[in-house]
Parts: C-alpha cells; sequence; structure tokens
C-alpha cells in the first residue's frame, strides 16, 4: 500500500469521488438556492484525472479570470481543497446575493473590482459550498473533516490552479478534478479540487471499504 | 512568421530567431528564461517544484527546479548557442494564498525562487533581472533575440525586465 501511486489510487476511487461529488454538490445547490433565493439547477458532476498542461484548457483557458476559494482540511483528513469558478460566476452570485446591487454583466466582469463587502459575500459562497461537499465526505465515511476559514483569490486560472497542481505534484503528475455546473437563469461552471494527503487517502477508501 | 511557442506546467521549449516562447498564469511556479545574447537562442521553463531529489515521484524532470533547468540548458547548448554566454531572467514564485505557515507547501514559491537560483549559480548562468514574490499570477513572454521579458498580471500596467 506504501508504494500507491496517485494514478493507482485514483482508477479505484473515480466512482466513489463521483458519487461524494454528486452527494457534496447537491447539497450545496440546496444551500445555494436558499441563500440566493431562487430556483438552482445542478449537472451531473464529471470527474477528470488531467495532466497539469491540460488544466487551464478545461477550466476555460489559462489566462481566464477566476475566483478561487482556498481553504485547508484538518482532523481525519489532512489536506486542502479548492473552490474555483469564473469570476463573471462569482460576480453573478454576489450579484444575487446582494439583491442586484452590483449591476455587472459577463462583459464587464473581468474589470470589476470586488469591494470588502462584495468579498465576503464570494467568501460566504465558498464557504457554503465547500462546507456541502465536506459534510458529504465526512458523513459518508465517519471521519471528522474540520476546515480552516477560506481564502479568496482572483486572478488568471493557471496561476490559481497552480496552488493545488503543485500539491498534487508531491503525489504524481495528474491532477483530479470534480466539475460541476450551476445554472440558474444563467449556467455557471464550478470546479471542485480536493486534495487530500496520501495517509488520509487511504483512511478514506478504508471507511469507504473500498480496500 | 513569428511564432509564439506555448509552455505548459512542468515543461520547457527553446526557440531562436524572431520566434518567442510564453507561458500563462505562472502562480507559485517559476519561469526561467535563458538565452545567449550571442546566437539568439534561448527557452523558458516552467517548474513546479524546488527540487527532484526531495520526492520519490521524480521522473517527470520538467517539473523541478534542478532537473527542469538542467536539461533546457543541454538543449539550447545543443542547438548552438554558446554555454559561456548564457544569461538567466526568472518570475513567477507568487504565494497565491496567505495562509500561516501550516505547510512547506504553501511556501512553495519561495521555495521554487530559492532552487532556481541555486541551481543558475551551480551552472554559473547569471541572473540579469527577476519579478518574483508578492501574491498575483503573472503571464509571461520572452523573447530570446532581444532578451525582453515581458511580465503580465491582472490590473497591473505590463513590464518589461
Amino acid at each position: 500500500m506504501k508504494d500507491l501511486s496517485m494514478e493507482q489510487l485514483t482508477n479505484q476511487y473515480f466512482d466513489v469521488l463521483k458519487e461524494l461529488g454528486n452527494i457534496g454538490a447537491g447539497n450545496a445547490t440546496t444551500a445555494l438556492a436558499q441563500m440566493i433565493d431562487c430556483k438552482v439547477d445542478m449537472s451531473v458532476p464529471q470527474v477528470r484525472l488531467l495532466e497539469f498542461q491540460e488544466l487551464g484548457d478545461i477550466v476555460g483557458g489559462d489566462d481566464q479570470i477566476m475566483v478561487g476559494i482556498y481553504l485547508q482540511v484538518g482532523g481525519d483528513v489532512d489536506g486542502s481543497m479548492m473552490f474555483i469558478l469564473p469570476k463573471f460566476a462569482a460576480a453573478h452570485l454576489v450579484n444575487k446575493l446582494m439583491c442586484g446591487m452590483l449591476g455587472i454583466d459577463e462583459e464587464t466582469a473581468d474589470e470589476y473590482v470586488f469591494g470588502e463587502m462584495e468579498l465576503s459575500a464570494i467568501k460566504e459562497v465558498g464557504n457554503i459550498i465547500t462546507g456541502a461537499y465536506l459534510n458529504a465526505l465526512s458523513g459518508l465515511t465517519n471521519l471528522k473533516i474540520y476546515p480552516s476559514i477560506p481564502q479568496v483569490g482572483i486572478d488568471m486560472a493557471a496561476a490559481l490552479l497552480s496552488v493545488p497542481a503543485v500539491e498534487f505534484g508531491v503525489l504524481g503528475d495528474k491532477i483530479l478534478l470534480i466539475e460541476t455546473q450551476f445554472s440558474d437563469d444563467v449556467d455557471l461552471d464550478g470546479y471542485f479540487i480536493m486534495i487530500p494527503e496520501m495517509e488520509s487517502y487511504q483512511r478514506i477508501l478504508t471507511s469507504l471499504g473500498v480496500i | 512568421m513569428s511564432e509564439v511557442i506555448k509552455v505548459g506546467m512542468a515543461d520547457w521549449k527553446t526557440c531562436r530567431g524572431d520566434d518567442a516562447v510564453t507561458t500563462l498564469g505562472l502562480g507559485s511556479c517559476v519561469g526561467i528564461a535563458i538565452r545567449d545574447p550571442g546566437t539568439g537562442i534561448g527557452g523558458l521553463a516552467h517548474i513546479m517544484l524546488p527540487d527532484s531529489t526531495e520526492i520519490k515521484n521524480n521522473s517527470n524532470r520538467p517539473k523541478f527546479a534542478d532537473t527542469g533547468i538542467e536539461d533546457m540548458v543541454k538543449e539550447i547548448v545543443r542547438m548552438g548557442a554558446n554555454r559561456s554566454r548564457l544569461v538567466a531572467k526568472i518570475a513567477g514564485g507568487a504565494q497565491m494564498f496567505a495562509f500561516g505557515s501550516k505547510s512547506d507547501m504553501i511556501r512553495v514559491g519561495d521555495r521554487n525562487v530559492t532552487a532556481s537560483k541555486k541551481k543558475l549559480a551551480q551552472l554559473k548562468i547569471p541572473i540579469l533581472a527577476q519579478d518574483t514574490g508578492k501574491n498575483y499570477g503573472r503571464t509571461v513572454i520572452f523573447y530570446p533575440k532581444s532578451g525582453d521579458f515581458v511580465i503580465r498580471s491582472v490590473g497591473m500596467p505590463e513590464k518589461v525586465i
């Protein structure tokens, strides 16, 4: 078990992760719908194992401006987690949350500079979405998972994604991405990246009875 | 026609003439641009981690500062550059998220910069300019013919080092 590489682990782990993604994203969607008080649909999550080079293209281009919400987890599972979405999607959510006070659209979103209040709202959205996902993981595995306070970064996709990529880089040459599409009146793509440390991977799989 | 060649994460590419090499959105990774001003042959490496000897899964040589730089320099020399004339410029190594230093992984930007400098010093390649650290991503374009290293960041004016 010691010498198991990322690739080997993820093969048997794929379906489990997909199911986790499904439940987690389902929880997140419900929470989100309550928060912005409107109907939110969600697509079936796609789980992908990607080469580092492909990462930027999948999320819409290396220099696409994105909002990344990054947090560390502790407890029975050590590691970190990122939820990343295009800047205009984040702006759209914040706009909803603040009852349309922002008045920004897809065209102007990239230039828009978020204020203190708006950043705080983004952090809260991130908190809810990642919290819902981690709750699903914790509920299924009976493991204690404590998330840290999230950090928000707004930058080019590749720059934000380099943070989880580096963490995966220690384990292997690929990165695991869970893609979910939310939509209310517009489509919003969101991506989860969960990076448990190697020992935690094994603990998760053992708790689920996979190994 | 001149061409701009894209370098992905954990990769390096070389070029000559009017061609340029670029990498988009360097975060905690470091971009190392090396050229021979005489022949205009040069290259750009996009490294993710500082040291191949610290990690067991280290077969992907372009991923690390030590092995990535070494391999690219070899290729630049093989293409006809003069080894003793090589000069370097570096950019990147940002800390994208401001966490306390719970793990080394968070400070990986700094460590990547330090490791890149160490490797260049070891190869006796002088660093002419650098734009490293801080907390934002950088897109870089390197023109080996002129030596211009163009750096773009979100919400900031373009800079040339």
